[in-house]
């Protein structure tokens, strides 16, 4: 009940938060120098003053400000994020197309990341000290502190130029004509390097931390116990410490996931992904207003939705939590 | 007796081996960058655009590289001695991708409806047209009010494209559905278009000349990063890299690989002409002595061999000497930043800052922006470097905020059509980047580029043309950089890939691939 009370009351939040974050964007695009007209006129290599204001009248850009905003307003309380005029298409059908190859990748590296990162923490703090625990924790602080944009350019001369094994571009072979596994398997391929790259720093985050958590709880006093009790070192290791240790892992999972739809940018870039990370910077550099807002409202709603998630996965891991509030 | 049969086996082997492997069809991938926002050329005139979509739109003529017009949709013309008409004689059989047949309606709705009211560059040549006119199908008439020299160069794809009446005639162009599926004359027709991916066009195989085009099929795919254009090429995953579409420090690179051609031809009708606005209103730059001297301070030969690696050629006015009309009778600036100070201290500079506006149009020009600073710097002038995106520069040159903005211009094969617009003084006006952004004014010239424009004598306009040039010179509204050359870069295999003046953006009509 308190669960569902506490849901509900989060959904009203953010729809508010969600409104004045649109409201937000709206002015910050605005304030941007420039606007898709002038972009536009400026592609062409040519251009009058009648041939910008007729731009301006179809994008209608020559209302006044106030105008403009109450008219997106409108639009978005009514789930409508717009047309896109330099598209010649409604936001929501690009966003539509673009966002089943953007979830596959970072939900793809969000679970290696989530996994491997765990794994590989909790194999280090069991061998503290030891030597395969310095070459872990040094490999991890490695891939923290590698440029994001580097590393996918390696792993593509590595990988793709010099090895030829895996492909180093693209969502699938082009004019394949490949349906249903075979097609899976060719996307799969594709999807190996980038998943990895962007999966590399926050695999790194997680080992890091769940190392540190895991170390942390291994000193308190119920571990002693149940050592005292004669736990064998795996049960404890995964039915006491672990399960402790993940709260802060589940927090950083948590803003990991917000990322979802906006922060594979850089790596949608270099693997020529066709994801919304690019559809947002590409719209962003055209000022194509309807779309880059209709982005920014959708990862808006995506972090929030994650946030609540987060909560609802902090009671499973640990239900003392929901009984406190 | 021997030997002639001999060679003429030998000769019918040579003749009959490529034709063979022409005939074979295949597939080629390009670089498209960036993705274009769309593909109706008559709507949209930027590069992209016209890269993909100049296989599906075709106008009445195309342009060798010698400029000279060749048959396109027209299979003749003749133009009457007085230079006021202008009749073309239509191919026979021209299908539109859709079955319609192409006519002459066609042309005049393209030309006198949907263009003039669409297609801002087209609109100023519109302006010398009295009437165009079709006395029947395969016939249309164009009656100019006075001669203008370059009307015979704008029968051109990306100036003129064809545009099928039966689909936009009485309907709102802009939102006409159908421009999601573009349909025109043109040796390939729109298949698919994956956003962020791949546009995918396949042969027409109505096609009015027979046994063209050659391939099945052309990819043009959407690669954002310039690095990871460069590793496609290498990779095979692309066939062509049509010019500017990677980094000049990876030219050279490429260009080196196994079975890898490069050719700086196919650009003669745009021949972008790089240069910097400088602001004659007002700041230092509005003194003629400090833009001389600014000319005189910059090594560009040194940023043609070091940021360009070699490619262009160093520009000595304002008409760039790949297009007609060019002259070199002029003042040459070379490198001398003594006579730069001379000039200074004439003019009393007092250190006041000017800045510089580079293209955002990747690390080429933003290398390039710091090489002139440092030049300026040299003989004492004080420089910030500016910054802005694509958006940003645009507001800021056509709102002339700025001192000095490098930018660069396409010739559009006649200096009335691609040069005078940045001189003359009725192009000035805020809100484009493709005029007379520096604010130069010179009645006694404009008379001089007006009457250059319609004569109908090219002996008398190339004489005209050489006294802009020689005077415009001295004047330095603007500082001339480089003729920019992009060289296309491909898999040799790619046989005919450039035959005109317009190269890779003319489509691939004519381009094979020769099997091994």
């Amino acid at each position: 009940m308190s669960l569902i009370t506490t849901i509900l009351g989060r959904l009203v939040k953010a729809a508010i938060t969600l409104l004045a974050i649109a409201v937000l964007n709206f002015f910050l695009i605005h304030a941007a120098p420039g606007d898709p007209a002038a972009v536009l006129a400026g592609e062409a290599g040519a251009a009058d003053p009648l041939f910008i204001a007729q731009l301006r009248e179809r994008f209608g850009l020559d209302q006044p400000l106030y105008v403009q905003l109450w008219s997106y307003v409108k639009n978005v309380l009514t789930l409508d994020l717009g047309y896109s005029f330099r598209q010649g298409m409604p936001v929501y059908d690009l966003i539509a197309q673009r966002l089943p190859a953007t979830l596959l990748l970072t939900l793809s590296s969000f679970v290696i990341s989530l996994s491997l990162g765990i794994a590989f923490g909790v194999a280090a703090a069991a061998r503290v000290g030891k030597a395969s625990d310095s070459v872990l924790t040094t490999i991890a602080l490695l891939f923290y502190a590698t440029p994001l944009y580097w590393a996918a350019l390696m792993a593509v001369l590595v990988f793709s130029v010099q090895l030829g094994w895996l492909p180093g571009f693209g969502y699938e072979t082009v004019g394949s004509g490949y349906s249903g596994l075979a097609r899976a398997w060719d996307i799969l391929q594709h999807l190996i390097l980038p998943a990895l790259t962007l999966g590399l720093f926050f695999m790194a985050v997680y080992m890091r931390m769940t190392r540190a958590s895991m170390l942390e709880v291994s000193q308190m006093d119920f571990v002693k116990t149940a050592r005292a009790k004669g736990l064998s070192g795996p049960v404890i290791r995964r039915r006491h410490i672990l399960r402790n240790a993940l709260l802060p892992v589940v927090t950083l999972a948590g803003l990991q996931a917000g990322q979802l739809i906006g922060g594979a940018v850089l790596t949608e870039t270099v693997f020529a992904w066709p994801g919304i990370g690019r559809l947002m910077f590409e719209s962003l550099e055209a000022r194509d207003y309807n779309t880059i807002l209709g982005v920014f409202l959708v990862s808006a709603a995506m972090v929030i939705v994650f946030n609540i998630l987060t909560d609802i996965v902090y009671r499973i891991v640990d239900p003392r939590i929901g009984a406190k509030s | 007796m021997n030997f002639l049969k001999t060679t003429t086996f030998l000769i019918a082997a040579g003749l009959a081996t490529p034709l063979l492997a022409q005939d074979a069809g295949g597939r080629i991938d390009i670089v498209v960058q960036p993705e274009p926002p769309s593909l109706m050329l008559g709507l949209v005139q930027n590069g992209p655009t016209q890269l993909v979509a100049g296989d599906i739109y075709e106008s009445l003529l195309r342009y060798n590289t010698d400029l000279e017009p060749q048959p396109s949709l027209a299979k003749s013309w003749e133009i009457s001695e007085d230079g006021l008409t202008y009749t073309f004689h239509l191919q026979d059989g021209v299908k539109w991708h859709d079955g319609e047949p192409f006519t002459s309606a066609d042309v005049v709705f393209s030309a006198d409806v949907f263009l003039r009211e669409t297609h801002a560059r087209m609109r100023s040549s519109l302006a010398y047209v009295d009437s165009i006119e079709a006395p029947d199908d395969q016939t249309v008439v164009f009656k100019l009010k006075t001669p203008f020299g370059p009307f015979i160069g704008v029968f051109e794809a990306g100036t003129m494209p064809m545009i099928p009446k039966h689909i936009y005639e009485g309907t709102d162009y802009a939102n006409n559905p159908m421009n999601a599926t573009p349909i025109g004359t043109g040796p390939f027709k729109f298949e698919s278009w994956e956003k962020g991916s791949y546009i995918h066009l396949v042969k027409n195989e109505d096609y009015y000349l027979e046994g063209k085009p050659h391939l099945d099929e052309v990819y043009y795919r959407v690669i954002p990063d310039a690095a990871s254009r460069a590793v496609a090429f290498e990779t095979g995953e692309v066939d062509v890299l049509p010019g500017g579409s990677v980094e000049n420090w990876d030219v050279q690179r490429l260009t080196e690989l196994d079975n890898t051609c490069s050719t700086g031809k196919g650009w003669e009708f745009f021949a972008p002409h790089a240069f910097m606005w400088l602001n004659n209103r007002e700041g230092p730059t509005a003194d003629v002595r400090f833009r001389q001297a600014v000319m005189y301070a910059m090594d560009r030969e040194f940023v043609k061999d070091v940021v360009w690696n070699g490619f262009g050629k160093v520009a000595t006015g304002p008409v760039s000497s790949k297009t007609n009309f060019y002259s070199d009778d002029v003042t040459q600036y070379d490198y001398n930043p003594e006579k730069a100070k001379e000039l200074l201290a004439e003019m009393g500079y007092d250190g006041t800052p000017v800045s510089i506006l580079p293209l955002p149009y990747g690390e080429t020009w933003q290398r390039w922006a710091e090489a002139v600073r440092q030049n300026l710097q040299e003989v004492g002038i004080t420089v910030d470097i500016d910054s802005a995106d694509v958006a940003g520069w645009n507001e800021k040159t056509s709102q002339w905020d700025y001192d000095m903005a490098f930018t660069y211009l396409y010739q559009y094969g006649d200096p009335a059509l691609g040069v005078s617009r940045n001189y003359v003084e009725s192009q000035i006006e805020k809100g484009s980047p493709w005029n007379n952004v520096e604010g130069y004014r010179n009645p006694e010239m404009d008379a001089k580029w007006a009457a250059a424009a319609v004569s109908p004598s090219p002996d008398e306009r190339t004489k005209i043309y050489s006294e802009i040039q020689k005077e415009i010179v001295d004047d330095v509204p603007v500082a001339w950089l480089l003729e920019i050359e992009f060289p296309t870069i491909y898999n040799c295999n790619v046989q005919d890939l450039v035959t005109t003046g317009i190269g890779v953006s003319d489509g691939l009509r004519d381009a094979w691939i020769k099997q091994e």
